[in-house]
């Protein structure tokens, strides 16, 4: 068996560029934010994405902040629905790799099973849970394994080094490194918390360690490739897509990103 | 009605069989509901507290402050009146376990007291708390200046309007209120309000929940710090009833904690344990399990598996979820959860009212138009014994009924 079969497709695609010397870049978009949601897949996917996370909208989101908020309301408001989300997303095709990240109530409405096969029968990879720690994770984890689903799991900065390394070895796809003790959103700089949380869980694992919330800029773009392996994007696209601006702008916003990862890269 | 008093449950870490109502064990479960569904920044937080609570409740010198606490500064132990006209317009016997008479007018009190001597004792600094009556908020805006410890309160927009009177008396109290303007703009969204601002606090703060939900240690810890009202409603039942018990033990349920509370002291009894939901916010016969704010319980969501809004006339019961422990006991039969309409509310106030002198909360009053509904039928046969938590009294709701009426 190949080192690469051990792995799931999100995982083995993002360890291939890694490896490669290429810091990786995970745009967000909020499915049913537009009624043309599915083309900023494919403006992210030209414009050098490496994944793209796809929100799943909850009435009730936990860990989000005003931006993700807004766009999960305006989404529900326009009648999104999972169902119609996973169907639009089998249609898009959108040529790298896709993680839906939703909250618990989504998944376990009518049984983590059904959730998880409905994501691959729509073609996704990971799934992202935030309020499924890893502790109650043992049932979700089971059942998206049985379905191909790679689970990526969360560690923040309050994460106590024994569960850093359970985290960053249950994880599956990538490991999701929190930047702040907060909510997603723009921040000013990147906090000091985020090194220490990459840090951290590269010693425990090979798996690619991919930062997020508060990661708004090029710039911070830049600094987060200096300690993890690449960045997750989400409020400050959201932002531009809420605003009004279209896949080819807002792709060239990811664009920005992607030249800035680069130049941290080489760097 | 008989009950096995001895229902075990089963200790999820240590394996032993344990008594119904008792300590949830490290997963804080209670059958398939509870757990700490919760953001990975909280879990340090929430072992942190359940660590805390542990040791607190274990220590006879927390448990015997906590108690002159509420002895000499909240008003324990509250009385149980026999109500006498009422009783005999009902054909049974009514007592009322008065927690209105509880300082600051509520059963709130005695959970607040609890938790901010715990957050005294763990070194926090700041009480975060949610509300939607205002009870709980003007709860945790007292024990914070009881105990010197800054305090927020969150609160949905729509719940400030209705509640001006507990708005202001937080701010006498020297209280933050933050309005929460998303959603339904009420308890639902104070709580995600109030927990995402605890992620970004959490060194120095305690999130005070009101209520026995939450992620683990929260259902079981709240329930604890009520179990003061049904074992002081049992040893007074035991003085005032010849047979000693109730037949009935009744409350009302929003998220349920005067129930949790009360049905703690009797559910080793052969009594019928009623918790009574508003009709629109009826999370046990309308809902399905769900996660919402860091449990799994019985939640109100649609098919696709987004929260609904509750609807009630009371503020306090507007809430789409309910703790995970009464999901537990009415998937095991030891507990009913029935509804009562907003007119039936309002008419048991007015009864009360008249026929006792006593004003109740909204809240309180679900339990009670139960009680006067079923009275005389087989659910409530003529001279029954029946014990109702009058959880809150009903100042708060007078600007509401001068509208109603």
């Amino acid at each position: 068996m190949s080192a690469h079969e051990r792995y799931g497709r999100l995982e083995t695609h993002l360890r291939d560029r890694r490896d490669a010397g290429r810091s990786l870049l995970v745009p967000y978009v909020t499915a049913g934010v537009t009624a043309d949601w599915t083309d900023y897949l494919h403006a992210y996917a030209d414009a050098g994405a490496d994944a793209v996370e796809v929100g799943l909208p909850f009435s009730d989101p936990m860990l989000d902040g005003p931006t993700i908020q807004e766009a999960s309301h305006r989404a529900l408001s326009l009648g999104a629905t999972t169902i119609d989300a996973l169907t639009r997303l089998a249609r898009a095709r959108a040529g790298i790799p896709l993680a839906v990240m939703t909250y618990a109530n989504i998944v376990f409405r009518h049984g983590a099973t059904v959730f998880c096969d409905q994501l691959a029968d729509a073609g996704v990879s990971g799934l992202i849970v935030p309020d499924v720690p890893c502790d109650e994770v043992d049932e979700l984890s089971t059942v998206a394994a049985d379905a191909g689903i790679e689970l990526v799991l969360l560690a923040a900065p309050s994460t106590a080094p024994s569960r850093l390394r359970t985290i960053a070895e249950r994880s599956r796809g990538f490991v999701y490194g929190v930047t702040v003790m907060g909510t997603t959103g723009e921040r000013a700089e990147l906090a000091d918390s985020a090194r220490a949380v990459a840090t951290a869980l590269r010693r425990h694992s090979t798996r690619p360690v991919l930062l997020g919330f508060g990661i708004s800029t090029p710039g911070q773009a830049a600094q987060a490739s200096g300690c993890a392996d690449g960045v997750v994007v989400a409020s400050s696209l959201m932002r531009e897509v809420l605003s009004g601006r279209g896949p080819a702008e807002v792709g060239a916003s990811v664009a920005a990103l992607r030249a800035g990862l680069d130049a941290g890269s080489a760097t | 009605m008989s009950i096995d008093i001895s229902t075990p449950g089963v200790d999820a870490v240590a394996g032993r069989s344990r008594s119904l109502m008792a300590d949830p064990g490290s997963a804080g479960r209670f059958g398939q509901f509870g757990g700490r569904y919760v953001p990975e920044s909280l879990v340090p937080a929430c072992e942190q507290l359940e660590a805390g609570f542990r040791e607190a409740w274990a220590d006879p010198a927390f448990r015997s402050g906590l108690a002159r606490t509420l002895s000499l500064y909240a008003g324990r132990p509250t009385p149980v009146t026999p109500t006498l006209r009422l009783s005999a317009e009902l054909g049974v016997t009514l007592l009322l376990k008065r927690e209105d008479l509880a300082h600051t007018g509520s059963h709130k009190i005695n959970n607040v007291l609890g938790q901010a001597l715990l957050a005294k004792r763990m070194g926090k600094v700041r009480l975060l708390a949610e509300t939607g009556a205002g009870q709980h908020g003007v709860a945790s805006a007292t024990a914070a200046a009881l105990l010197g410890l800054e305090c927020v309160v969150f609160m949905g927009q729509r719940d400030i309007e209705r509640q001006e009177l507990n708005v202001f008396r937080m701010q006498l109290l020297g209280a933050t209120v933050v309005p929460v303007h998303s959603g339904s703009r009420t308890l639902k969204d104070a709580c995600n309000e109030a927990l995402r601002n605890w992620v970004s606090q959490v060194d120095e703060t305690h999130y005070c929940a009101g209520s026995v939900m939450g992620p683990h240690p929260y259902p079981w810890m709240v329930r604890e710090f009520q179990r003061v009202v049904g074992e002081e409603a049992r040893e007074q039942c035991a003085a005032l009833l010849p047979q000693g018990q109730p037949d009935v033990v009744v409350a009302c349920i929003g998220g349920g904690s005067n129930a949790a509370g009360t049905f703690a002291g009797f559910v080793d009894t052969n009594a019928r344990l009623v918790g009574v939901e508003a009709a629109g916010g009826a999370a046990i016969s309308s809902g399905a399990p769900g996660v919402l704010h860091g449990y799994r319980s019985r939640v109100l969501q649609d098919e696709n598996g987004q929260i609904l809004e509750a609807h009630s006339i009371s503020a306090g019961l507007d809430y789409p979820g309910i703790g995970p422990e009464h999901a537990h006991l009415a998937d095991i039969g030891r507990a009913e959860y029935p509804s009562v309409t907003d007119e039936e509310v309002v008419a048991a106030v007015l009864r009360l009212a008249r026929t006792e002198g006593i004003v109740s909360a909204l809240e309180s009053a679900h339990a009670l138009a139960w009680v006067l509904r079923e009275a005389g039928t087989p659910q409530l046969p003529t001279d029954s014994t029946v014990l109702v938590t009058l959880s809150g009294r009903g100042d708060k709701d007078a600007a509401q009924l001068v509208e109603l009426l």
